[in-house]
This record gives C-alpha cells, sequence and structure tokens, in this order.
C-alpha cells in the first residue's frame, strides 16, 4: 500500500505558530505518512539553524491568555488582562512573555521546537524553503539548517496535488 | 509482562506517540511494548496510532491517573 501523503505551508515565524506544522509533521511521519513543509514568508524563520530567537506576541492577540508559571495556584489562576496600549510601552514585554511561555511549555512536557524539528528532519520529513522569500529577505542560505531544499510554488503544487491532507498554517 | 517498557508519563501531546514509534522501531515484529503516560488524550491517540499503523493495541486502562497501553509491533 502506498504511503499517505501530507502537505504543509508553514508561513509564520512566532514560537506558538511553529508549533502546528512540526506536530503534524512529526505525528503524520510516524503514523507512515510521506510528509513535505513548505517554508515561505516568516515561516522561514522556523528553519534558521538556531531558533532560540522565537517569541511569542500578546500584543494583540486576546485569545492568548497571560498566566504565571509560578506561584501559588490562585496567583497562577490569574488571567492578566493587560491592554494593548500598555503592552506596546513596555520595552521587552514580548521577550518576558516568551519567558513565561517557554517556563510554561518546559512544565507541561511539552515538546521543544528544535526537538520536534529534530524528529521531524530524522523522519526524513522533506523541508524545503520558499527560494523567493529568501531573496525578499535578503536572507543567505547559511542561515539555514542543511539538508533542506530551495525551490518555489510549482514544487510544492506538485507534491500537495498528490498529498491526501493539505494544510496552510 | 510485555518484552519492552517505555515511560512516558509527564510527556504531553505527540511526544508519547513519538517516543512510542521510536522504540517500537528498535523491536521485531510481534514483540510488544508497554507504555505508562500521564496525556488523558493518549487514550484516543494511541488508538488511532494503532490503527493507522497496523502495530496492535493489545491493552488500554486506567488507574490512578496513569494509562496504560500494550503495543503488539505489527
Amino acid at each position: 500500500m502506498a504511503s499517505k501523503k501530507m502537505a504543509i505551508i508553514a508561513s509564520k515565524g512566532t514560537l506558538d505558530w511553529a508549533y502546528p506544522p512540526f506536530i503534524l509533521a512529526s505525528t503524520a511521519a510516524a503514523l507512515g505518512y510521506e510528509v513535505q513543509i513548505f517554508f515561505t514568508f516568516y515561516g522561514l524563520q522556523l528553519l534558521k539553524k538556531d531558533v532560540g530567537f522565537l517569541k511569542v506576541s500578546p500584543l494583540g492577540n486576546p485569545g492568548m491568555p497571560m498566566k504565571m508559571p509560578f506561584g501559588p495556584k490562585w496567583f497562577r489562576d490569574i488571567n492578566w488582562n493587560i491592554p494593548n496600549a500598555v503592552q506596546a510601552v513596555i520595552p521587552g514585554f514580548e521577550s518576558f512573555a516568551t519567558v513565561l511561555m517557554k517556563k510554561t511549555i518546559k512544565d507541561k512536557g511539552i515538546a521543544s521546537i528544535p526537538e520536534l524539528r529534530q524528529i521531524s528532519l530524522e523522519a526524513e520529513v522533506k523541508m524545503i524553503a520558499c527560494q523567493m522569500t529568501v531573496d525578499l529577505f535578503g536572507m543567505d542560505r547559511s542561515e539555514f539548517i542543511d539538508g533542506i531544499d530551495y525551490a518555489g510554488a510549482a514544487t510544492f503544487l506538485e507534491f500537495a496535488g498528490q498529498s491526501d491532507i493539505c494544510l496552510f498554517t | 509482562m510485555a518484552d519492552q517498557e517505555l515511560d512516558a508519563r509527564g510527556l504531553n501531546c505527540p511526544l508519547p506517540i513519538l517516543r512510542a514509534k521510536k522504540a517500537l522501531n528498535g523491536m521485531t515484529s510481534g514483540k510488544t511494548l508497554r507504555i505508562v503516560a500521564t496525556d488523558p488524550g493518549s487514550v484516543k491517540d494511541f488508538q488511532a496510532f494503532a490503527k493507522q499503523t497496523g502495530n496492535q493495541l493489545l491493552e488500554s486502562g486506567e488507574t490512578g491517573g496513569e494509562y496504560t497501553f500494550i503495543l503488539k509491533k505489527g
């Protein structure tokens, strides 16, 4: 039986949005799927050698709970409703939110992005960087991990056209 | 007794599945893997994993907040 195929477009470059493509790719590969991810626009950040700089932004993101991952339970349960206007003027607010998010990720036994990406690579998930966006952003191939391809829309569509699952993230 | 054990306690989705897959890769057909997990989502996920991979889910149970699964490698 030919294996099922999943094609994903990864277009976002934040810590939170790094999860959907890598969780689905690594899991699908574990289920025997053939997987390709096409990284375009901000999604290219997910292919950088070191992804430790990825941040999460609570600004303009009303769906994001802001809870402290330390202290007594009553304190952890507080959802800090900080207005956009206040967030915007506090220097380092995103970095602060990112530190809290990373601690929560670790405390809850959730995989890190480097780990999920490594598992995906080991499972032969094919990763393609959008050459057009690499040029647009003035990036250099030396900034990215090894073992990826550089191509365009036609390459993605060739695989996506035969896929069983096709997602835009 | 299962042939191999996997402690997936404290791990969240999709790590129990990914660790189980890795363990199964190193096993021969017919051998069994016992997994202990604390992720409530893993109950449905291991059923789905077994159904899609041809590894058989021999047992699935819960005691005191811990979920135990026995997979037989297909």
